[in-house]
């Protein structure tokens, strides 16, 4: 809990035309720390990682990236930082092959010329420490199944050797399989000292793995708990504001005492 | 299947989840297609067909099949349509409009189109006729003028497409217009400009390498670069552990590709040798296959006909790409204009009008380059432009009228399109779209 946070936000505000998307929104995550991101449909959860990711720059705020302030305003630069983005839509490109899209934007290049045969050999070990199978890398990913797609999008992540990864939704679409075989995959990346953001709907998943779970409310933090010392209905009252949130935690503490 | 990833400690479960993934549509696809080759050698061949077959990846299949079919026809009709001297008029009036079309090729993997390539290739010649005979620039100075505009008009059009965000349809259409207008306003009240005709432009499609040994020397060069590169492909591939093509493939695959190149050869010359105009076009067709499949130029321009939101988010300059691409593509344009000014040796107020465009575009189609982006070949103009010009010539020899061509040329690009859109369907319900 000590250790500074590897990437903080502070203040962050967006705007589309004349909805106030995101206001004054606070997030910090350190290595090796699982922070779950959750909020209705619509809370904001999604812009706020394309102003991490350098997708859709924040209008207004700070990040703060191992203590000092950074300008992340194109997805190169957040790639040079170490932070990598799975997005809720996958952002695979269906026409190329598995070891085309996971270096996209990167190629290995060898005298002008694509590498081909590296970034096959790279692509291959890549998925063998992931325990990612897939029947070839050499299909042109629209053929893969879902829990395949996403594995890939999660592997295209990691080659930069980020500290930071967000997920946006990776389970969502998944079989209760796949679903288990990505948490796999997320406690993998803490234990190997990244710091994740993963955002869901499903309190399930996110009691799983988080270690802190950070609110999101109509485009405002709505609070920040331990995973493991907050009731799942703490959670889920802050997420949909049905009760102001200081008696909801007024309560769970008078229940606690009670016990 | 254990031959495709090294597994790890944890199997149990993802062996599960795994039988899981692939009992559905991907259960064809259990094995590296690659691999599958490498075991059962010939048979693999079959049974990679097979497969693509089913599940819609026909590519230029279907037009290999019509272009034999038509030579066939033609042949049948009139024993001069696979004479040499046919042939190789063939290749030389083919090579204009096949390098507009490759300039098509790329702005259609972006899934775009540009409607413009007619009228810059008209312009093109204007620009060069005006520069060169009215100036008396020297040639070589009126061509990269000449080209440098093209580049020039399609950047603008790029420009218009990829920044102020019109669409390129209309952009270009508006193109198609414009750039017609000032082609009229540059020739002149005199509307036609004669070329030198001993000079660059002419010899562009007259000029012919009369030495036997050129044409087959060509071939030779071509297919062994085609067999070092594959082989040395395969022994790193080998080397690093990653599925290679055995060599019996390699070697199959380089006598498949001697065999038309030398009686390509032999026939040109048969004829007056081997033209320069088929040398340039073959050149640029694999020039330009290679920046496609082999730099990362061209992988960017794959991924933004794939998902342009993934492009932009892996951190490519779509912007730059898609005004780069129409730039290549008016370039390509005015070099295919140069090509026609040859043929007629001058230019006049009909360059780049009529039917050029609508072949060029239908060129690309017919060879197998999807319209709706994000595939498709630069060998696909070739292709396709053979069998444009291959009904053309072939209803002159017979005498038939251009009208009975029209309506022949439309019904085969109606038939590539059908192609493209049914194996797209096909694909969409087998999974892979
Ligand atoms: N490009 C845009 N232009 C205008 N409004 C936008 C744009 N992108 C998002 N919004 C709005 O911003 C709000 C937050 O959207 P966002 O996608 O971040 O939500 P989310 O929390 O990710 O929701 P979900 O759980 O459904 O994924 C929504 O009201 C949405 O309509
Ligand atoms: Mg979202």
């Amino acid at each position: 809990m000590s250790a500074t946070p590897v990437l903080a936000l502070r203040g962050i505000s967006k705007r589309f035309g004349a909805v106030q998307v995101l206001t004054d929104v606070e997030l910090e995550i350190r290595p090796g720390e699982v922070v779950a991101l959750v909020g209705d449909n619509g809370a904001g959860k999604s812009t706020l990682v394309k102003t991490i990711a350098g997708v859709g720059p924040a209008d207004d705020g700070v990040i703060e990236w191992e203590g000092r302030p950074v300008t992340v305003d194109r997805p190169h630069t957040a790639q040079e930082l170490g932070i990598a983005t799975v997005y809720q839509d996958l952002a695979l490109c269906d026409n190329l092959d598995v070891v085309g899209n996971l270096f996209l934007g990167r190629e290995i290049v060898r005298a002008g010329v694509l590498d081909e045969v590296e970034m096959e050999r790279r692509a291959r070990e890549l998925l063998a420490t992931l325990s990612i199978r897939i029947p070839s890398v050499r299909i042109p990913v629209a053929s893969l199944s879902g829990g395949q797609r996403q594995t890939v999008a999660i592997a295209r992540s990691l080659l930069g050797e980020p500290k930071v990864v967000i997920l946006d939704e990776p389970t969502a679409a998944l079989g209760v399989e796949q679903t288990a075989q990505v948490l796999d995959l997320v406690e993998r990346l803490r234990e190997r000292g990244l710091g994740v953001i993963l955002i869901s709907h499903n309190m399930a998943d996110v009691r799983a793995v988080a270690d802190r779970v950070a609110v999101l409310r109509l485009g405002r933090n709505n609070g920040t708990f331990e995973v493991r010392t907050t009731s799942q209905e703490e959670i889920i009252s802050a997420i949909t504001g049905a009760t102001d949130n200081a008696v909801t935690r007024r309560k769970a503490r008078t229940a606690l005492e009670e016990k | 299947m254990s031959t495709d990833l090294p597994t790890t400690t944890d199997t149990g479960d993802n062996s599960q989840a795994l039988a899981d993934d692939t009992s559905g549509a991907a259960a064809a696809f259990t094995v590296d297609p690659r691999l599958l080759l490498q075991e059962e050698g010939l048979a693999g061949y079959w049974n990679t067909f097979r497969r693509k077959l089913r599940s819609g990846e026909l590519g230029s299949l279907p037009m290999v099949v019509g272009l034999i079919i038509i030579a066939l026809i033609f042949q049948l009709r009139d024993a001069a349509f696979l004479g040499p001297e046919n042939l190789s008029n063939l290749f030389v009036t083919a090579a204009g409009t096949g390098l507009i079309a490759v300039g098509i090729v790329f702005v259609l993997i972006l899934g775009e189109i540009d409607l413009s390539v007619g009228s810059v290739s008209g312009l093109a010649a204007a620009v060069f006729a005006v520069v060169n005979v009215n100036h008396g620039v020297p040639e070589w100075l009126a061509l990269v003028i000449a080209l440098g505009s093209g580049a020039v008009i399609g950047a603008l059009h790029g420009f218009f497409f990829a920044r102020v965000g019109v669409p390129a349809f209309v952009v270009t259409l508006a193109g198609l217009l414009g750039w017609n207008g000032l082609m009229l306003q540059v020739l002149g009240s005199n509307g036609t400009i004669n070329l030198d005709d001993t000079g660059l432009i002419a010899s562009l499609t007259n000029h012919y390498f009369t030495d036997i040994s050129a044409g087959y020397a060509l071939a030779t060069l071509g297919v062994a670069a085609f067999f070092l590169f594959s082989f040395r492909d395969a022994r790193r591939r080998k080397a690093v552990g990653v599925p290679s093509r055995p060599l019996s493939e390699i070697v199959l695959r380089s006598v498949a590709l001697a065999v038309p190149a030398y009686v390509v050869a032999w026939l040109f010359n048969q004829y007056k040798g081997l033209p320069l105009a088929a040398v340039i076009f073959l050149g640029v067709v694999v020039a330009l296959d290679l920046v496609l499949r082999r730099t990362s130029y061209g992988r960017k321009v794959f991924a933004l006909g794939g998902n342009v939101e993934a492009a932009r988010r892996a951190g490519i300059n779509v912007s730059l790409i898609r005004i780069s691409v129409f730039a290549l593509s008016g370039t390509m344009a005015a070099l295919g204009g140069m090509f026609l000014a040859s043929q007629i040796n001058a230019a006049n107020q009909s360059s780049g009008a009529g039917s050029l465009l609508m072949n060029a575009i239908a060129a690309a189609v017919i060879g197998g380059t999807s319209l709706f982006g994000g595939r498709g070949k630069t060998w696909s103009a070739l292709l396709g432009v053979l069998v444009i010009q291959s009904i053309a010539s072939g209803m002159a020899l017979l005498g038939i009228a251009s009208a009975i061509q029209y309506m022949i040329t439309g019904a085969v690009l109606l038939a590539a399109v059908v192609i493209d859109s049914v194996s797209r369907r096909v694909q969409r319900t087998t999974g892979r779209a």
